[in-house]
């Protein structure tokens, strides 16, 4: 049996990921990271638009602090959020950026002076100021009052991950290829490793590790059609909710973007519509302004997304052979700037649909995104329940974005965590309590388990296709558990993805190779994929009501009043067929902001009994407070300074001194 | 979208060049696989229908199938290029994919051009050797606009290999850094964080391995997903090479 060493094993060479073993090595920890790809092959290197943090520094973003974007994160979040963590993050986005600057990420910059910008569908002059000149700028993005997104052109995940990745070998620290963790390994409520699978030969092979990180990315793949690489499969979050100890949390909160083009499901970036394009119906109608006459274009995804499909559902989309869809016109933003400010996406339509957007529409429709839900952790990083395996990025609720997370978020997500968290994981390794004191014994028993699944697939005797059941999956939860949910279809979801898993305890592979062999490699995924498609659609099954992207047609209103908490599943046993579900409350009484008006379509949520008296106290505790000094009335409000690793804590400086 | 008129389908005949290291009884052999074409397919679509219908142990890698990441690169009709976002319909029926050449063989067109790219990295430090560290809570360093935009120009190399399998060097010297290295080493040049100079970057380069293994055959230009100026770097380079040699 091949055992490897290390003190902190990180799954997942993403944004998150790489930024985590840096922060551990340059504490004096050893680290190696696993990834199914090549570390920049992640599914960072697709983010396009941006990366939110609160600079302020161009004219559309001035008066922006770690204030608004709070306001925005929390409100973008349907209150889901950890509010304590939203504060932490908000607070370290500007440092983070400043980072990525020092390592080479070329951010594009304000240039002083007049420059024309396409803003509601009108040509605009924004005036820069010469104090900011060379400073970074931002773009617009949905659900944001400040233009606050910074961007390289429109291929910001790519850049970033880049430096990243160059920062991972310039710190020398390993990163293992097509290395896949397939089982964690853990005894008494504390984890030590990973059994991982070579992809290449299939060998196995156990990490022990004082820490163990998860930053595995998100699940878009349980559906059919997904913006996501096809590597986001969710196998990082599965193996933590195997353990039966691990929580995830909120796993129904799944976003939909609004503009991914058809068929092919590829994104072109939110940054269309915050650069000013517009959405149009088969009349060419551009339709948003008649949902959501203020933001627009620019209201938050699950709202635009939910309009796109009742729309469509009026009969006002473009018919296909694929299905109908909606068109997005940025030619209205002029040649110059679709050619060289969205790229990728002019690229994209040129390679997959034989178009030139800067002249022509482009076919679009929501599609699965982003997976808000994942392992849960507290405001370190760490699992709730089980001690030394840390999660962060996509992989992890940590919880700042609740229902649903903001464009721009979440590339700032990762490496804000990866700063924070890494930070944390070093505290715990260097104590002694982290020492690993694991018998061979165990380590064996979970190699050998695994060992044993392959081998019994391998030997084929199953009769069920893996293809045929993970179709059915993808389809199920696109038809059901998507867009639009009702109890109804709900319930038949359920049964039906538990009769698939049952199902999925019997493949059939053809090729008999226990090394390099795709198809055994989708078959022992598939039941992990199904066991998370069974949290989502059971957790959305028993939420009677509508947060964020998680909408019920039959509860359609927000219920804080009943239903202000996060929904945590564990899977109570190996040979189970549904995973349990309980919910963990999010106090009103500590709120910095307390649940309200989300400010689209019409007020209409069921209030929290103790929002009037929190309110209350709020307006008392301000009156107290000087109004001009923000970081007082905050720290009134809901201190979070002590949570944060010391070196994190001092403020911000910004171009506007007031800010 | 446009309306052309839908012509007769066609049947694709697909040669893949197969062959599993992993397995010592494995020969490098050519395979053909017939399928029938659809609109909107791509190599990606076609590849993924074959490894589902005929041959389950068929090995290639795609990762964010939007030509992005890098991950398909692959020899298409003996061209270099990314899989991912090649529509069969630009390739004539008959259509021969072999991996890359010059990298490690994982299996069939699969190659592990990772390690590679890792070597390289190594050799010639490729990142940001900051002249100071960065204060993260003050107001980031100033850069103009334009030059910003010239580094992310360069920084748009996705590591995929199509220049290195396009190389004539690379074919003939082990060592050489190729056009993905050069190129990187032209982008952290233009950086004002970095802190080498010309004749730091003489030392690792200012040599056949490096800038002067180059034969300008620009094959590494011609074949780049990215459209990268490679040669005009490779150039300037050159000549910034000879100025402190
Ligand atoms: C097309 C697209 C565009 C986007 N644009 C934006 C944007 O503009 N702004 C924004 O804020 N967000 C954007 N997002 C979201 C954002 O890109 C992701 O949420 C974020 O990059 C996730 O990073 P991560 O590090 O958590 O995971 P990933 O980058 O997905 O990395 C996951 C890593 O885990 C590895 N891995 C997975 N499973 C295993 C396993 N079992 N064993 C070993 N390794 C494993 C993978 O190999 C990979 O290295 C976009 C997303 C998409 C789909």
């Amino acid at each position: 049996m091949k055992i490897v060493y290390t003190d902190v094993l990180v799954i997942g060479g993403g944004l998150a990921g790489l930024r985590t073993a840096v922060g551990v090595k340059q504490r004096g920890f050893d680290t190696i990271v696993l990834s199914l790809v090549p570390a920049k092959r992640s599914h960072s290197a697709a983010a396009q638009g941006g990366m939110q943090a609160s600079l302020g520094n161009s004219a559309m973003g001035s008066g922006d602090n770690e204030d608004v974007h709070f306001e925005d994160t929390v409100k973008g979040s349907d209150w889901g959020a950890d509010q304590r963590v939203a504060r932490m993050f908000t607070h370290v986005a500007p440092k983070a950026i400043r980072e990525l600057a020092g390592w080479g990420v070329p951010w594009n910059r304000v240039k002083q002076g007049e420059r024309e910008a396409v803003i509601n569908a009108e040509r605009v002059v924004i005036t820069e100021s010469a104090a900011a000149h060379g400073l970074i700028t931002a773009r617009d993005f949905g659900g944001t009052k400040k233009w606050r997104t910074c961007y390289t052109s429109d291929g910001t995940g790519h850049a970033m991950l880049f430096a990243l990745g160059d920062q991972t070998v310039a710190n020398a620290i390993p990163v293992m290829e097509r290395m896949e963790a397939v089982a964690l390994i853990h005894e008494g409520g504390r984890c030590y490793g990973a059994v991982v699978r070579s992809l290449v030969s299939g060998e196995l092979t156990a990490f022990l590790a004082r820490a163990t990180t998860v930053a595995t990315g998100g699940y878009g793949r349980i559906y059919r059609v997904s913006t996501n690489a096809v590597i986001c499969e969710g196998t990082g979050t599965a193996i933590a909710l195997e353990t039966g100890v691990a929580e995830l949390g909120n796993m129904e909160a799944v976003q939909f973007h609004p503009t991914a083009i058809v068929p092919a499901g590829i994104l072109t970036t939110e940054g269309c519509r915050g650069d000013g394009g517009i959405l149009r119906d088969v009349d060419g109608h551009r339709f948003m302004p008649d949902y959501e006459p203020e933001k627009r274009e620019l209201a938050s995804r699950d709202v635009v997304s939910r309009r796109m499909t009742e729309h469509m559902r009026k009969g006002r989309g473009v018919k296909s052979p694929y299905g109908d869809h909606l068109w997005l016109d940025i030619s209205v933003l002029g040649k110059e700037h679709v050619h060289k400010n969205l790229r990728e996406v002019t690229d994209i339509c040129r390679y997959f649909l034989g178009i030139d957007p800067a002249n022509d529409w482009i076919p679009v429709r929501p599609t699965q995104h982003y997976s808000m839900g994942g392992i849960r952790t507290d405001h370190r990083g760490e699992s709730t329940t089980l001690k030394g395996l840390f999660a962060c990025g996509e992989a992890a609720c940590w919880d700042m974005h609740g229902f649903n997370r903001l464009g721009g978020n979440s590339v700032a997500e990762t490496v804000v965590a990866g700063m924070i968290v890494s930070e944390f994981i070093a505290d715990y390794c260097a104590d002694s309590a982290s020492d690993i004191n694991v018998s061979t014994g165990l380590v064996r028993e979970f190699v050998e388990r695994e060992r044993a699944q392959l081998d019994a697939l391998v030997a084929g005797r199953g009769s069920e296709s893996a293809t045929a059941i993970r179709q059915r999956m993808e389809e199920i939860m696109i038809d059901q558990v998507g867009i639009f949910r009702t109890g109804n279809e709900l319930d038949r979801a359920v049964t039906e993805l538990e009769d698939l898993l049952r199902r999925s305890r019997n493949l059939a592979v053809r090729y008999p190779n226990p090394g390099a062999n795709p198809e055994l490699v989708a078959a022992y995924r598939l039941p992990k994929m199904l066991k998370l498609a069974l949290c989502a659609a059971l957790g959305a099954r028993q939420r009677t009501e509508s947060r964020g992207a998680h909408f019920r047609e039959d509860f359609p209103q927000r219920n804080d009043r009943d239903w202000l908490n996060r929904s945590i599943t564990t899977w109570p046993a190996p040979e189970a067929s549904l995973p349990k579900l309980d919910y963990e409350a999010i106090a009103v009484t500590d709120m910095e902001l307390p649940p309200g008006f989300r400010g689209y379509g019409t007020r209409n949520h069921i209030d929290h009994p103790d929002s009037p008296a929190r309110h209350a106290e709020i307006e008392k505790i301000l009156q107290a407070v000087d109004a001009d000094d923000r970081h007082a009335r905050q720290r009134a409000l809901m201190p979070f300074d002590h949570l944060l690793p010391e070196k994190y804590r001092p403020r911000n400086q910004r171009l506007e001194t007031s800010a | 979208m446009s309306n052309e008129t839908a012509s007769a389908a066609r049947t694709l005949t697909l040669r893949i060049l197969r062959h599993n290291p992993q397995d010592p009884a494995s020969e490098p052999r050519w395979a053909r696989y017939e399928l029938e074409e659809y609109e909107g397919m791509t190599l990606f679509i076609a590849l993924n229908e074959i490894r589902e219908r005929f041959e389950p142990s068929l090995q290639f890698d795609f990762v964010c199938r939007a030509g992005i990441c890098g991950s398909c690169g692959m020899v298409v009709n003996g061209r270099p290029g990314l899989a991912c976002r090649t529509l069969t319909s630009t390739l004539p029926s008959e259509i021969t994919l072999a991996p890359l050449p010059a990298f490690k063989l994982i299996g069939d067109l699969s190659v592990d051009t990772g390690q590679w790219m890792r070597g390289m990295s190594e050799r010639l430090e490729t990142w940001i050797h900051e002249q100071a560290e960065t204060d993260l809570h003050a107001l980031e360093e100033r850069m103009e606009p334009e030059l910003a935009e010239q580094i992310y120009e360069l920084d748009r190399c996705i590591e995929c290999g199509c220049c290195i399998a396009a190389c004539g060097t690379a074919r003939m010297r082990e060592d050489f850094v190729g056009a993905v290295g050069l190129n990187k080493l032209a982008r952290f040049r233009l950086d004002p964080h970095n802190a080498r100079t010309d004749a730091d970057l003489y030392e690792l380069i200012g040599d056949d391995d490096g800038v002067f293994g180059c034969m300008t055959l620009l094959g590494c230009h011609d074949v780049c997903p990215k459209e990268l100026p490679l040669q005009t770097q490779i150039a300037f380079l050159r000549r910034k090479m000879v100025t402190v040699s």
